[in-house]
C-alpha cells in the first residue's frame, strides 16, 4: 500500500467531525467541565444540518441550524449542571440517548422515514479546494483560534484557572457559573459543526445514529491531547488514520466488521500506551 | 451512588408527563388515547405478554449495570458484553457435544463468563492503567459488535438464508425467554437485593458509592472492588445474552439485541432507581412496559414509538437536575 493524496484526503475528510468534537471537549476540559455529551451533541447538529439544508435548499443555513441547535441541545448540560448542580456524568449520559430517541423522533415526523433520509434535493457542502468543503479546513483554523484564546487572551486565562482552581478564580472575581455556561454552549456549536460536516459534508444524508461513537472517541482524543489544541489534534488525526486506513483495506478484502473496529482499538491501544508510558516515566 | 431523593423522581415523572403531553399535542395525536393506549398496550391482555418478553433482558440488563452504580461506577459497555455473551452461547449451543440440557447450562455460563472476562478487562485497564472505565467499557463495546457480527455474517452464518443470522440451535438447545428466562433474571434480582442488603461485599458497594474516599480509608481495596463489581456485571450482561439467543427464535441475528436498545433502557432505569435493587427492577420494568405500550400508542395514534425513548432521557435529565437543586439546598449554597 503506498501512502498516496487519496489516502490524505479520506484521513482529512475522517479527521474533522472527530477534531471539531474533540476541541469541543477539550475547551470544556480546560474550564474544569468533564464533557461526554459531544457523542449526543453532535447527532443532534447532523440531524440540524440536513433539516437545514434540505428545507431551504442552502447548505450553509443547514450548518448555521447545526450550530444554533447543538449549542442549544447543550443548554440541558449548562442548566442542569451549572445552575441546578446536576451530576454531568449523569446529564450527559441521559444527553446521549436523548439524542438517538430525538432524531429518530424526528425523522419519522419531519421526514416521515425511519432508519436514513437522503434525497437527491438534499444539497450537501461544495467542495472548495481539492474536493473538502469550507469546513474541513474551518477545523484546522478552529484549532488555532482555540489555542490562542486559551493562551492569549484574558479569557483564556480566566477559563484556565476555572479549570485549574474553581474556588481560587471565583475569590479572584471570575464569575465561574457564567464562564461555564460560555464554555459548554460554544462546546456545542464546535459539535454542531462537526455534525454538518459528518451529515453534509463526508455524506450527505441523515441516519439514525450516525455519528456512532465519534464523539466519545473526541473524549479519548482530549486525554491523549492532554486538553490542548496541538495535543488534540494529533490525537484526532490518529483516528483519522485509523479510519482512512480501513476504508483502504476493505478494498483491499478485509472484512468490513474488521475495519469498523479499526478506529474504537487504535484509540484504546493509544490511550493504554500513552498511560504505560506516563507511568514507567513516574516510576523512573 | 447516592440514591435521588423521593421528592425528585417524583418531580422527574410528572415534567416528564407534562412534557410528552405537550409533544403528543405537537404531533397532532390526541395525548388521552395515546396514554390509554400505552397503559393497555403495556399491560392489557394482549399486550401483557410482550411487556413480560421485553422486561427480561431490560431488567436483566438494568440489574447488571446498576452493580456498578452501586459503587459509583459507570459500566457503558453492556452492549458489548450482552452481545459477546449471546455470541458465546450461540457458539457453545452449535458445538457441544453433550446432550440438551447439559448443552443449554453451558452456554448460559459461557456467555456469563465471556462477558464477565470481557468487563473485567476495563477493570484492569483502569486499575493498572488509570483508564476511567467510562471510557474503557463503551469503547470496547464497538469491537465486541463487530466481532459478533463478522461471526454470523462468515464462519457461523446460515447457510440456508441471506439474512445476517447464526445457524439454528439444535433441537432442545432452548429455553423460554419468559419461562426459565424470566426465572433466572429474577433469581439474579434477588441475589441483588440480598448481597446488597446482608452481604460484606453488599456493604463495601454501598459505602463506596456513598464515598469512594472514606471507604477507601476504611480499608476496602478499590481495585480490588472494581474488578469484581464489573466482572459481576459484565458476567450477568453475558447472561441476559445468552438467554435471549437460547430463547425464540434460536438463533443470534446481527443486531437483535442492539436495536431493541435493551442495554440503554436498563442503563436509564438504574439511573432512576439510584441502583437501589428493588428500585431498579421497578423501574426496568415500568420502562419495560412504557416502551412495550409505546408499540401501540403508534398503532393507534401514529404517535411515533420513539417518544418512549424521548421521554425516558427527559426523565432522568429531569431527576439529575431536581437532585443536584436538592443537594444545594440542603448544603445551603444557593
Amino acid at each position: 500500500m503506498n501512502f498516496d493524496l487519496a489516502l490524505v484526503s479520506s484521513v482529512l475528510r475522517a479527521v474533522t467531525p472527530i477534531l471539531f468534537a474533540a476541541l469541543a471537549g477539550a475547551l470544556c476540559q480546560r474550564a474544569g467541565v468533564f464533557n461526554i455529551s459531544l457523542e449526543g451533541t453532535m447527532l443532534v447538529g447532523c440531524f440540524a444540518a440536513v433539516a437545514g439544508s434540505w428545507f431551504t435548499g442552502n447548505p450553509w443555513l443547514g450548518v448555521l441550524a447545526a450550530v444554533v441547535a447543538s449549542a442549544a441541545y447543550s443548554l440541558i448540560l449548562a442548566i442542569g449542571s451549572v445552575a441546578l448542580g446536576g451530576d454531568p456524568i449523569v446529564l450527559s449520559i441521559a444527553m446521549n440517548l436523548l439524542a438517538v430517541g430525538l432524531t429518530s423522533f424526528l425523522l419519522r415526523t419531519v421526514f416521515g422515514t425511519t432508519g436514513s433520509f437522503s434525497d437527491p434535493g438534499l444539497r450537501g457542502l461544495d467542495p472548495v479546494l481539492f474536493g473538502h468543503s469550507a469546513l474541513v479546513y474551518a477545523a484546522w483554523v478552529a484549532v488555532a483560534v482555540l489555542a490562542f484564546l486559551l493562551y492569549r487572551t484574558s479569557w483564556g486565562l480566566k477559563v484556565r484557572g476555572i479549570g485549574e482552581n474553581a474556588e481560587a478564580a471565583a475569590k479572584l472575581g471570575v464569575n465561574v457559573a457564567r464562564e461555564r455556561y460560555q464554555v459548554i454552549i460554544a462546546a456545542g456549536a464546535l459539535c454542531g459543526l462537526g455534525g454538518a460536516q459528518l451529515a453534509l459534508g463526508n455524506v450527505t444524508l441523515f441516519s439514525e445514529n450516525m455519528t456512532a461513537g465519534r464523539g466519545w472517541i473526541a473524549v479519548v482524543a482530549v486525554m491523549l491531547g492532554m486538553a490542548a489544541p496541538v495535543g488534540v489534534l494529533l490525537a484526532a488525526l490518529l483516528f483519522g488514520l485509523a479510519e482512512g486506513l480501513g476504508f483502504r483495506l476493505q478494498g483491499l478484502g478485509l472484512p468490513q466488521q474488521a475495519t469498523d473496529a479499526a478506529p474504537y482499538v487504535v484509540t484504546l491501544l493509544a490511550l493504554f500506551s500513552q498511560r504505560l508510558f506516563r507511568r514507567e516515566r513516574s516510576n523512573a | 451512588m447516592k440514591p435521588p431523593r423521593r421528592w425528585a423522581i417524583v418531580f422527574a415523572l410528572l415534567a416528564a408527563f407534562v412534557l410528552g403531553t405537550l409533544i403528543l399535542a405537537g404531533t397532532g395525536a390526541d395525548p388521552i388515547s395515546a396514554y390509554t393506549a400505552i397503559i393497555t398496550g403495556a399491560f392489557g391482555p394482549d399486550g401483557f405478554p410482550g411487556t413480560l418478553e421485553y422486561a427480561v433482558p431490560v431488567v436483566g440488563m438494568a440489574v447488571a449495570l446498576a452493580v456498578p452504580l452501586r459503587a459509583g461506577m459507570v459500566n457503558l459497555g453492556g452492549e458489548g458484553q450482552l452481545v459477546l455473551g449471546a455470541i458465546t452461547g450461540t457458539v457453545l449451543g452449535l458445538t457441544s457435544p453433550l446432550p440438551a440440557v447439559p448443552t443449554v447450562i453451558l452456554a448460559l455460563l459461557g456467555g456469563a463468563l465471556a462477558g464477565a472476562a470481557y468487563a473485567a478487562l476495563a477493570a484492569f485497564f483502569e486499575n493498572r492503567l488509570g483508564v476511567p472505565l467510562l471510557v474503557s467499557t463503551l469503547l470496547l463495546s464497538y469491537p465486541a459488535m463487530s466481532f459478533a457480527s463478522y461471526l454470523v455474517r462468515f464462519p457461523l452464518a446460515d447457510a440456508g438464508s441471506s439474512l445476517p443470522q447464526s445457524e439454528r440451535l439444535p433441537d432442545g438447545v432452548a429455553l423460554e425467554v419468559t419461562g426459565t428466562g424470566l426465572a433466572l433474571v429474577a433469581a439474579t434480582a434477588l441475589a441483588y437485593v440480598v448481597i446488597d442488603a446482608r452481604a460484606p461485599i453488599g456493604y463495601e458497594i454501598r459505602m463506596t458509592g456513598l464515598g469512594a474516599r472514606f471507604a477507601a480509608y476504611a480499608g476496602i481495596s478499590r481495585p480490588r472492588l472494581t474488578l469484581r463489581v464489573l466482572a459481576t456485571s459484565g458476567g450477568l450482561a453475558g447472561l441476559v445474552g445468552a438467554i435471549m439467543v437460547l430463547g425464540f427464535p434460536h438463533r443470534f441475528i446481527d443486531g437483535a439485541l442492539i436495536t431493541p436498545t435493551y442495554t440503554w433502557i436498563g442503563l436509564l432505569a438504574a439511573l432512576l432507581a439510584g441502583a437501589n435493587p428493588l428500585g431498579t427492577v421497578v423501574a426496568a420494568f415500568f420502562f419495560a412496559a412504557l416502551t412495550n405500550g409505546g408499540f401501540e400508542a403508534e398503532r393507534v395514534t401514529q404517535a411515533p414509538r420513539e417518544l418512549t425513548a424521548v421521554l425516558q432521557a427527559v426523565i432522568i435529565i429531569f431527576l439529575a437536575s431536581a437532585t443536584g437543586l436538592l443537594n444545594r439546598r440542603k448544603a445551603g449554597v444557593r
